[in-house]
């Protein structure tokens, strides 16, 4: 009962402060552009003579151009958003009069943690099925695998939240956000470089991709996600930034979710025995 | 320590016949923090009602509790209004509310009077009264010491995280007395006799001013002075106030 109690406080805050709202609209104003962009090339592919197959293969690249900036925005929000919620919470004291109630701490952080999952699952939800029906009502095209993608990037947002959350339970807010920033960040550049492999022939830029990935999985999950719904063809192309060059397996996917678990259970461990 | 915020570095404490911290002691405990911080975006009744769920109330008792709650500290024109709004009184007064929700056996208020103006800390002491006689036990942390004087019915004072002494403010005839005496003919005899009811004394002229611990001894003290020949003008008990007690037992200002 607690649980849900938090878990519908903190979806009620999040509406209060108009932090939903304002990702809402910022998401409305990404899918307004996105709309926008595609619409202008639909009008230039009829004013020229470009092969069918080719303007699929664009609009395909497109389509997953806007599906990783969903991710990038998913991400970002997700730690903006969180980074607060238990250090703040602690720092300031406003916790006092919440642990002290008839309740577990463990309930206590869970529920916020499962108030911002139901959070992300409706942003998720909602970014990603309008960037996939604009792209099908405007260009004619869809992801190869969308709801096995839309799955993916949720467990990256969460993967996110989680961590975000373990090192709210030791960490000022702005120490957090650098921490939980810069782990994503080192799991994007090791993603690119192992990429960048694909150049290079070289297993050694393999290796520091998968060892970015071990440390910090959330690039890896995108990776796959882009493999589940990038289109056979335009994966297999070499030059695209989507291309399936170093798919992460299915057993990387399965770490990160034994990661984001591991994550939360440190955050609840250290969240129930530390002094407030 | 005692609500749980804080583990024990060493040893164990007991409260309410449980060992501190557990769920089950805090369902009988109400705590209001010093620097008291709530969810800023809550309305007073809502604050309210979010506590007394986590408390385990049911609806139908929040329906009526919350709308008391809020009447008995004065903020009813203000429930519908977001806490954001509230000045640092009107937050210590929906803080003491959210303390009481639940109607706990143990009530730990930290400073609760120290952001209210003189209506506020008379509306606090009546609370705090109404809980005594309700059957709850009230821990009334403060460095206000007339509010204790006048509100507790038992102090302790408390140096270094150690309990130095303990006073029953019920007990009004076993108080500590300070006479003052403005008398003639005071002889030396006269005034080391007063040694079995006196702890201390101090002469000036035809001024003697000395501490006896009942005022019980009152009256064998004047008959003791008029048999030893001493011409009484004056004769004056005065109580000791909290703050003298507080300075003779806790020694000079060390900047705390």
């Amino acid at each position: 009962m607690a649980l849900w109690i938090i878990a519908g406080m903190t979806f009620r805050e999040a509406a209060r402060k108009k932090i939903l709202w304002t990702a809402l609209i910022a998401g409305l104003g990404f899918l307004a552009v996105f709309g926008i962009g595609l619409h202008y090339q639909m009008a230039d592919f009829s004013a020229g003579s470009m092969p069918a197959f080719l303007r699929y293969q664009i609009l395909s690249g497109m389509l997953m151009i806007g599906l990783y900036t969903v991710d990038l925005l998913a991400v970002v929000m997700t730690i903006l958003t969180s980074v607060d919620t238990i250090s703040g919470e602690i720092d300031s004291g406003t916790i006092h009069a919440i642990a002290t109630k008839p309740i577990s701490r463990w309930q206590v952080l869970l529920g916020k943690w499962m108030g911002f999952v139901g959070m992300l699952a409706i942003y998720v939800s909602l970014m990603f099925g309008g960037t996939i029906a604009e792209a099908h009502w405007i260009g004619g095209v869809v992801p190869r695998n969308p709801v096995a993608g839309a799955l993916l990037v949720f467990l990256e947002c969460v993967l996110a939240l989680s961590v975000t959350f373990m090192f709210g339970t030791w960490f000022s807010t702005l120490t957090n956000g650098v921490i939980v920033l810069g782990l994503h960040g080192l799991a994007f550049l090791g993603g690119w470089l192992e990429q960048m492999s694909g150049f290079a022939e070289g297993s050694r830029l393999v290796a520091v991709g998968i060892v970015s990935s071990l440390v910090m999985p959330s690039e890896a999950v995108w990776r796959r996600a882009a493999f589940e719904m990038e289109s056979p063809l335009a994966g297999s192309l070499q030059f695209s930034p989507f291309a399936d060059i170093s798919v992460p397996s299915l057993a990387m996917i399965g770490y990160a979710g034994v990661y984001l678990f591991g994550a939360l259970a440190v955050a609840i461990y250290h969240f129930q025995h530390r002094d407030l | 320590m005692l609500v749980g915020l804080v583990k024990p570095s060493s040893g164990e404490a007991i409260v309410l016949g449980a060992p501190a911290g557990g769920v089950e002691v805090r369902r009988k405990i109400g705590f209001l923090p010093e620097d008291f911080r709530f969810y800023t975006w809550l309305t007073a009744a809502e604050l309210l009602a979010l506590h007394g769920r986590l408390s385990g109330l049911s609806e139908d008792i929040l329906r009526s509790r919350v709308p008391a709650l809020v009447d008995m500290v004065g903020l009813t024109p203000h429930r519908d209004k977001r806490l954001q709004n509230f000045s640092k009184g009107m937050l210590q007064r929906i803080g003491l509310a959210q303390a009481l929700i639940h109607e706990p056996d143990l009530i730990f208020l930290d400073e609760p009077t120290s952001g209210l103006d003189p209506m506020g800390r008379r509306l606090v002491r009546d609370i705090i009264r109404a809980q005594r006689d309700r059957g709850a036990t009230v821990f009334l942390n403060s460095h206000i010491l007339s509010e204790i004087e006048i509100t507790c019915d038992e102090v302790v004072f408390i140096r270094d995280g150690e309990v130095v002494t303990s006073r029953d403010l019920r007990a009004q005839n076993s108080e500590e007395l300070r006479v003052v005496v403005r008398a003639r003919k005071l002889t030396q005899d006269a005034v080391a006799g007063l040694a079995p009811w006196s702890t201390s004394t101090d002469v000036d002229g035809e001024q003697l001013t000395f501490t006896t611990p009942s005022q019980d001894a009152l009256p064998d003290i004047l008959r003791h002075l008029v048999a030893a020949g001493t011409d009484v003008y004056q004769f004056t008990p005065q109580r000791l106030s909290l703050e003298d007690l507080f300075m003779k037992i806790m020694g000079e200002d060390r900047g705390l």
